[in-house]
């Protein structure tokens, strides 16, 4: 059977962790039998957000660094889509990190993976705020001088209801995070290591393959302090797999209209309707 | 009949309230009101003044000659006693000062007989409409309608004890009513409501924030989503993902704001997504005067954003051109599927005016979305068409199609790329929409005479001083009058093309220092204005400066 999201063949680098990652997004999306016209991929600029040019569904590919606006503006203006953000860590932590930030704090009910190859791709190599502290880059001569940023800790405290990392070396594990996060009701933050095999010398598919160990069955993730201990966890072992998940009321939920009402898209537009607001005027 | 009255005093005293129930009375009583706010960037103490003219007759901006001063404090009285008129009046505390032709009440005191030291502005009040010669009756039900429960009884109290304490002093009656007070920033509000726009979001910035905060207020009434988000930068990404969705989205700030969503208003052009934008403009550059006006930012809004796309820049004249050039921007928007800008400012957006109530029936909502079947096949966004507009879809709303945007150069069906030819031909695709839209654009407003020797050209919210001062001048027997121009990118150039002929001289008035519309002039009808009269020191035009000024170079 042919997968209703095959589009053109994708121009990234062969072995590049992108391959792995729009291949489980189609399985995820098919599995979950959402038809392609109520999907939308929302993405910034670099090599990740290039996702909506090889994926059969809407796509909606803005500027760097601001893939959640649009998505959380389309999401309330079509509660019925389904809607994806997707971008790197440079867009998602560097130049769209207020987004991040007060996105987590709405809650709204989007997905949103980050595709984390610790470097800048599309530019070619430069340093990005998950390169290690260190770590020499094409413009960092001689090495990172801060500390990289700890994004499913910076999503876990500022109130995110469901975190979690997957890499893209492991298909099954990564659809069925992604199938947990879109069908998660509210903001669902993962975080995917994807190895870019051009820039990134340090984290390679090896140095990933390595590290990475799946939470045992018995990790419950309702525990807000165990999920913390391993998001902070980035040395010989990272942990992946849904470090934490909770029930959280959704933003959408918190207008009446839009909760019980029906798509805003869908209302009927009438200039009548709003004479009425002429009587506070007289 | 003409007169107005000043109020004074620290920021904190109760101005508001007191400018806002006597604006309002004195519409209930039938008058035509003006009310004009000078504040600082303070939320207490310094000098803030309120302006209310009224008029038996349309008036649209304020005057210098004052007949009654109430002053909340000594510095009120110092500033602006020397604008009085001969037979005007000032009104004060009797701690406040005891000079002569000052009227020094008890005020405070009596407020607190009536219950509450705080209801002296009420006190104030009271005396103003006494003196004024008007009955009671309406001032009392405008607090009726707009107090609080908890300090009506108070302030209605405060109210009739300020009425007994003085004597007539004019001798006006009430007239016919009919009409609505409302600023500009509201009615912008409200044209954006009629025209369906159900996405609003934005972040606070001086003098734009009422526009959010009326919509947050009709929000659940109307449906309306609502939003102060993180940045600018996010309201028009966020506004542009939900028009993307389908639904009449806007935003808007200041200048400053404004600033920030450049990258996305380039997006807008090129993802060729709808979108409307207010710029309610202060004085910049940076933060410059935030509570204060200018007409700086045209050339600004003209050109923001990098790359060549078309645009619409509408500039709003007054409050009834606020709301019908809202609702006008939103279809404008959608058949071009462009960004439009409004162009506001601070002196419009707190100016309250009465006016006719804005005919909602006369408001279209058309929306050019394509909504018959669509060929078979991939769905292209970016069709090259005759015209250089597409048929636009919604995702979601055809079963076998989805849509995609790109903010990349893209070919016919949103994909990215960088054929030379595909290029060219979305560039080309473009320009035509912006061609197109000369079709569209309304010449600007011709008053004062037909065939003008005194040609005046100037733009958005001068319109009020520059209308009021040709009244005068032309009964004067000069022969004046204006081309104000709304539409003003592309720049409408035929009537100023006609009525150059037969002008001895063109004046450009305008609130910047540039003269910026001179140089659109230039540079699209190749024809420059003989004499600027510009503004720029942050304060709006009075009718008497325009005037004044007209008068020196017409001799
Ligand atoms: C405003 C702006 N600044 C900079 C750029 C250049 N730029 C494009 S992608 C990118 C970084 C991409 O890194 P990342 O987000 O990690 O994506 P990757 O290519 O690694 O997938 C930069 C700096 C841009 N397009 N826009
Ligand atoms: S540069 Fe790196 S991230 Fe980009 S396609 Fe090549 S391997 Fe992938
Ligand atoms: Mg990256």
């Amino acid at each position: 059977m042919t997968c209703e999201y095959d589009l053109y063949d994708p121009s990234w680098c062969p072995g590049c962790g992108n391959y792995m990652i729009i291949k489980a997004l189609k399985q995820a999306l098919e599995e979950l039998e959402i038809p392609s016209h109520m999907a939308v991929i929302v993405t910034g600029i670099g090599q990740a957000a290039k996702m909506p040019h090889y994926i059969a569904a809407n796509g909606f590919n803005g500027l760097h660094g601001r893939a959640l606006p649009p998505a959380i503006g389309i999401k309330l203006s079509n509660k019925d889509l389904t809607v994806i953000a997707e971008s790197g860590d440079g867009d998602t932590y560097g130049e769209g990190g207020n987004h991040f930030i007060h996105t987590i704090r709405r809650n709204i009910n989007i997905a949103h993976f980050v595709h984390d190859n610790q470097i800048y791709g599309l530019t070619k190599g430069q340093g990005s705020p998950t390169t290690a502290m260190g770590q020499v880059t094409t413009l960092q001569y001689d090495g990172v001088k801060v500390e990289p940023v700890k994004p499913l800790a910076l999503s876990l405290t500022m109130g995110a209801g469901f975190v979690a990392r997957g890499f893209s070396g492991d298909i099954p594990q990564l659809v069925e995070l992604m199938k947990e996060a879109i069908l998660y009701s509210g903001y669902a933050h993962l975080d995917i290591f994807q190895p870019c095999v051009v820039w990134n010398k340090v984290n390679t598919f090896q140095w990933y393959k390595d590290r990475v160990y799946k939470l045992p069955e018995d990790y419950d993730y309702t525990d807000f302090n165990a999920a913390y201990k391993k998001a902070m966890e980035f040395g010989d072992k990272i942990p992946t797999g849904i470090l934490f998940k909770v029930e959280k009321e959704t933003y959408e939920d918190r207008f009446e209209f839009i909760k019980n009402g029906p798509p805003l898209v869908d209302a009927e537009l009438n200039p009548m309707d709003a004479e009425k607001l002429l009587n506070d005027f007289y | 009949m003409n007169y107005t009255v000043l109020i004074g005093g620290a920021a904190g005293q109760g101005m508001d309230t007191l400018s806002e129930l006597l604006t309002k009375s004195l519409k209930r009583y039938g008058f035509f009101v003006f009310k004009h706010s000078d504040y600082m960037s303070r939320v207490r103490g310094g000098h803030n003044f309120i302006q209310i003219r009224f008029s038996d007759k349309p008036v649209y901006t304020y005057e210098e000659n004052i007949d009654i001063i109430f002053a909340l404090n000594k510095e009120t009285i110092d500033l602006h006693k020397g604008r009085l008129k001969e037979d005007g009046i000032i009104l004060a505390d009797k701690e406040v000062s005891e000079e002569n032709n000052i009227l020094a009440l008890d005020l405070e005191d009596t407020a607190k007989n009536a219950g509450n030291s705080r209801a002296m502005t009420s006190v104030g009040m009271g005396s103003i409409i006494k003196m004024l010669g008007l009955k009671s009756d309406k001032a009392l039900k405008v607090m009726e309608d707009t107090l609080k429960e908890s300090i009506l009884d108070v302030n209605m109290n405060a109210f009739s004890k300020g009425y007994e304490m003085v004597e007539k002093r004019f001798n006006l009656d009430s007239m016919n009513d009919g009409r609505i007070l409302i600023d500009g920033n509201t009615a912008v509000a409200m044209g954006a409501a009629a025209a369906g726009c159900r996405y609003y979001c934005g972040y606070p910035m001086t003098p734009s924030t009422t526009v959010l905060s009326n919509m947050e207020k009709w929000s659940h009434g109307l449906g309306i989503f609502t939003e102060q988000v993180e940045d600018e930068v996010a309201a028009l990404n966020m506004a542009l993902g939900a028009s993307y969705a389908g639904v009449r989205a806007m935003t808007g700030s200041s200048g400053g704001g404004i600033a920030l969503m450049s990258e996305a208003l380039s997006l807008a052009g090129i993802i060729e997504t709808p979108v409307v934008i207010i710029n309610v403009q202060r004085p910049g550059p940076a933060t410059g005067l935030p509570t204060r006006t200018e007409q700086a930012d045209l050339r600004f809004v003209m050109h923001s954003g990098h790359g060549e796309f078309p645009r619409m820049v509408i500039s709003l004249r007054n409050v009834e051109d606020a709301f019908y050039q809202t609702t006008r921007a939103f279809n404008l928007a959608e058949k071009y599927q462009i960004p439009v800008i409004l162009l506001s400012d601070q002196y419009l957006a707190d100016g309250a005016t009465t006016t006719v109530p804005f005919d909602f029936k006369k408001v279209k909502i058309e929306r050019f979305l394509h909504e018959e079947k669509l060929p078979e096949g991939r769905y292209k966004r970016y069709e090259l068409t005759e015209s250089g507009v597409s048929p636009r879809i919604i995702p979601g709303k055809f079963e076998d199609k989805v849509v995609l945007v790109d903010s990349d150069e893209h070919d016919e069906y949103g994909n990215i790329t960088e054929s030379a030819q595909v290029r060219k031909d979305m560039v080309d695709k473009r320009n035509k929409k912006g061609a197109l839209l000369e079709s569209e654009i309304q010449e600007p407003w011709l008053i004062g005479v037909e065939s003008p020797e005194n040609l005046i050209v100037c733009w958005g919210s001068v319109y009020g001083p520059v209308k009021e001062a040709i009244e005068l001048l032309v009964e004067e027997e000069i022969s004046i009058g204006a081309l104000v121009y709304g539409d003003i990118y592309p720049f409408p150039i035929k009537l100023l093309q006609e009525k150059s002929k037969s002008a001895k001289r063109i004046i450009d008035i305008e609130n910047n220092s540039t003269a910026q519309l001179d140089g659109l002039m230039r540079q699209f009808a190749l024809i420059k204005s003989d004499i600027k009269i510009l503004k720029y020191d942050g304060r709006a035009f009075s009718i008497d400066e325009v005037y004044r000024r007209l008068k020196e170079v017409i001799e």
